[in-house]
């Protein structure tokens, strides 16, 4: 069976990390890995909510070691962590914050890893080896669990570093404004360092200034790995901008000339990645001067009727976009939008069918329906909000919006929240988005 | 995603904070309510209930949002590096004063 290292560095005094400014080596980290590995409870399935992303790569790290598989869920309500307890009871949840509130069983990051002095050696896992469950929402109610093995994981991303042309030897600085839990955040900055040779940076700054900062104080080559959420907001905060060495952005695709704004601000190139946590990163594209994207090399695209697939490369089998493409030739496509029924606010994924199931789930709820949110309401970030309109006599917005939260990631909690006496369904029961809107225009 | 928006150490270091007037209070609710869609008209804001988990309900795309009302209003660029930061977001009243204390326009 093919073995594939846990990781590319190719010396013990090679960065792996930065952390608070100072350098954390090859070698440190694979001492944190094996220690952590010890002590870690024998559960095989781990809920891992570092918010550092060195912890979160220790502790990933470790459960590979370990045979254990981290999950990666959408969102951490409280009926979604139910879920993953259903899913596998023996989840343990990994946390650097002793006040957070996950009801799992916990394990809190040891502050003491021993640093012994273990002989450098790079483990290497095989191929095989299950890394990764990520979870989509689905569309009845349940999380949807995708498999990632740990060599088609490590594949995907070194195939990025080549596109970034990150893998040139020299140690680039990976600073995220994205969680390590977001299959973008996880790929670009996490499996990317490990597998590239390159940099983590722990901090998540979440501020502008914060983000300014973080950028001033990397070292170079630096790259700022973020997405059209947060790079709006840095460019309308009025904040000194330092010169970046690379920007990546996912998540939702920027136009061309936000996309030139954004790399003339920081002086440099911006690649955008096409991916989703099915499929994982498969393209990108230099979005000030193309609009096609590029698929990784060895992953092609097949339609049917209603759905284009990719396949080849990292994926195990053909895997549905959900996006509504169309494949040029010389492994290039355009996009034109989402499906119907797919929902992404400010990078968080669901499902308009999934969305709907929860609002009908909710005592008291008669009949209840998401909609796309006016585009004309989105704030300096560039985030439109989902309206709802909802049946329920019995129940007041407040209560209504509080059971949401129990079950739905805030992202999409609908404003407005329309109480209504009857959806307007039309005579095959349907509901027009036109006329759900018209609701909402009437209700201001 | 979980924030502790936190801000800086000067300002823990400052004269106790003017109160903020009523007239700044009743401006940033308005503010808020047209920037993020709220569902609550500015005047039924409590001054005094949490701005997010179970009050006004915001989340970290609106605190994003409000970062740039603040930098753009008010000439304020709100920093993570302090447990400030948790006073601030504790409630409108909370936010106008620190407003008060720190704006520079």
């Amino acid at each position: 069976m093919a073995a594939v290292p846990l990781l590319t560095h190719s010396s013990p005094a090679a960065v792996l990390a930065w952390r608070g400014g100072f350098a954390v080596t090859a070698h440190e980290f694979l001492c944190d890995v094996r220690s952590l590995a010890l002590r870690l409870p024998p559960a095989r399935h781990v809920l891992n909510v570092c918010a550092d992303r060195y912890r979160f790569a220790v502790g990933f790290a470790a459960c590979l070691l370990g045979e254990r598989s981290t999950l990666l869920p959408s969102t951490h309500t409280p009926g979604v962590v139910r879920q993953l307890a259903a899913f596998a009871p023996d989840t343990l949840c990994l946390t650097d914050d002793p006040r957070q509130d996950i009801d799992l069983p916990q394990f809190l990051y040891p502050d003491d890893l021993a640093a012994a002095a273990a002989p450098w050696r790079v483990p290497t896992i095989d191929a095989d080896r299950l890394a990764a469950i990520v979870f989509t929402s689905g569309t009845t109610g349940t999380p949807l669990p995708h498999r990632k093995t740990w060599g088609r994981l490590a594949a995907c991303v070194r195939d990025e570093a080549k596109r970034l042309k990150i893998d040139d030897g020299r140690s680039h600085a990976l600073l995220g404004t994205v969680p390590p839990q977001h299959m973008y955040g996880f790929e670009s900055t996490v499996l990317l360092a490990l597998q590239s040779g390159n940099a983590l940076i722990a901090e998540r700054p979440f501020y502008p200034a914060d983000v300014a900062a973080a950028i001033a104080a990397a070292p170079r080559p630096r790259v700022l790995v973020s997405t059209p959420v947060h790079l709006r907001a840095l460019l309308a905060a009025g904040v000194e901008l330092a010169a970046a060495d690379l920007v990546v952005s996912a998540t939702a695709p920027l136009g061309a000339d936000l996309a030139a704004k954004i790399e003339r601000r920081f002086d440099t190139a911006l690649i955008e990645i096409y991916g989703s946590t099915e499929t994982g990163q498969i393209a990108s594209r230099r979005t000030a001067e193309v609009n096609a994207w590029r698929l990784w090399p060895g992953v092609h695209l097949s339609r049917s009727a209603d759905c284009t697939f990719a396949l080849g490369g990292h994926l195990e089998q053909r895997t549905a976009l959900c996006d509504v493409v169309e494949p040029l030739i010389n492994g290039e496509f355009l996009l034109h939008g989402r499906t119907a029924d797919l929902v992404n606010i400010a990078g968080k994924r669901s499902s308009f069918a999934y969305l709907d199931h929860q609002l009908n789930a909710i005592p008291g709820v008669v009949d209840g329906a998401f909609f796309p949110g006016d585009p004309r309401g989105a704030g300096t970030t560039g985030v439109t909000r989902l309206a709802a309109a909802v049946v329920a006599p019995t129940l007041n917005a407040a209560e209504l919006l509080a059971q949401l939260r129990e079950r739905v990631d805030p992202a999409f909690l609908p404003r407005p929240l329309l109480l209504v006496e009857r959806l307007p369904r039309n005579a095959t029961g349907k509901l027009p988005y036109r006329e759900l809107r018209l609701l909402a225009a009437k209700s201001k | 995603m979980k924030i502790q928006p936190i801000t800086d150490k000067a300002s823990l270091k400052q004269e106790p904070a003017p109160l903020a007037d009523a007239g700044l209070q009743r401006e940033i609710a308005a503010l808020f309510v047209q920037a993020l869609n709220l569902e609550v008209a500015a005047e039924d804001i409590d001054p005094q209930a949490p701005l997010y988990g179970d009050g006004l309900g915001l989340d970290s795309i609106d605190i994003l949002e409000i970062a740039l009302i603040l930098s753009k209003q008010y000439g304020i660029q709100l920093r993570a590096n302090s447990e400030d930061n948790r006073h601030i977001f504790g409630s409108l009243g909370q936010l106008a004063q620190y407003i008060a204390a720190q704006r520079t326009k």
